[in-house]
């Protein structure tokens, strides 16, 4: 590595520790970011960066994000799933950055799905 | 693809999804050769003779979803300039993909933002090591996510300040890469 050393991990790690250990361990919600290559190429990468940005802006650590390939809806790319625990998931479509800022703060952070652009709810309802 | 971080990117996601643990992202600028190679290796489940003889047709596909362009998209843009695309792969053997460009071609993609593809897959993946080796001439950067992790001791990659801390990292060298240019 050149410029991360031991020191500046062992610094970071205790700074988390104290966040993390508030946990009960597990997370509240997960994100999908669908990274097939008509995601990544319709804009994908940027969304999970918003996505990224808005976690460390609002210092959450019970949110995950992940990875999955194509949905099957390559004309509705970019696109993401939101799934709240005990809660249908979400699918979102034709996404920017903005679109999934505003995704994290009123679904995410506020549990309140955007309809406006949600393709799916659960695995049948559809808005 | 805009650029060639993007087809990084969708290749590191195949690794992912051929169940790799740990996925290798090697560049190398050489401007003496005037030759950019790009290597992308896994530890997955690799591909069998036939899979691979398969692999460069566009839409060919493993998963019943997806469509099977990214393969075919990197090896025409490293075509597109006077490069090539190579596999070494055997089932259980994992997949090396390396592909070469002319450095200077009017027609090579930009290499793009190496540094947000590798913080998406980072933390959408912490389960997999990410080792990522660039150079450019005679300087050279490496991180492993793996010498990380075992720093951390349980404290999870993903957190926000353990990411902004990689992302400081890579940002600075690649920053200092292309002063170097100028």
């Amino acid at each position: 590595m050149a410029r991360l050393t031991i020191e500046d991990l062992k610094k970071i790690k205790e700074k988390q520790k104290s966040t993390f250990s508030l946990r009960e361990g597990g997370y509240r919600a997960k994100i999908t970011v669908h990274m097939g290559t008509c995601g990544i190429a319709a804009g994908a990468r940027e969304i999970m960066s918003a996505l990224l940005d808005e976690i460390a802006l609002a210092k959450v650590e019970d949110v995950i994000t992940t990875t999955s390939g194509c949905a099957g809806l390559c004309a509705r790319e970019p696109m993401a799933t939101v799934e709240i625990l005990n809660r249908p998931p979400v699918k979102y479509g034709d996404l920017t950055a903005d679109k999934m800022k505003e995704i994290f703060r009123e679904h995410i952070l506020g549990g309140n799905p955007v309809e406006k652009y949600a393709l799916a709810v659960g695995s049948e309802t559809t808005y | 693809m805009q650029d060639l971080s993007l087809h990084i990117l969708d290749i590191a996601e195949n690794s992912i999804n051929a169940n790799a643990t740990e996925v290798r992202i090697k560049i190398s600028e050489d401007t003496g050769k005037n030759l950019l190679r790009i290597e992308i290796s896994d530890n997955g489940r690799g591909m069998d003779e036939e899979t691979l003889k398969e692999v460069y047709d566009p839409f060919f596909t493993t998963k019943c979803k997806r469509t099977g362009l990214g393969i075919p998209l990197l090896a025409q843009s490293a075509r597109e300039c006077n490069g090539d695309l190579t596999i070494k792969t055997g089932p259980g053997k994992g997949t090396s993909i390396s592909a070469a460009f002319q450095y200077d071609h009017i027609d090579r993609k930009p290499l793009g933002d190496i540094c947000e593809t590798m913080i998406v897959l980072i933390a959408s993946n912490p389960d997999v090591d990410f080792i990522y080796e660039h150079s450019r001439d005679d300087d050279s950067y490496a991180l492993n996510t793996a010498d990380i992790k075992k720093e951390l001791e349980g404290v999870p990659i993903t957190s926000p300040g353990i990411i902004k801390i990689i992302k400081d990292d890579i940002s600075e060298w690649l920053l200092n890469k292309d002063d170097m240019i100028k």
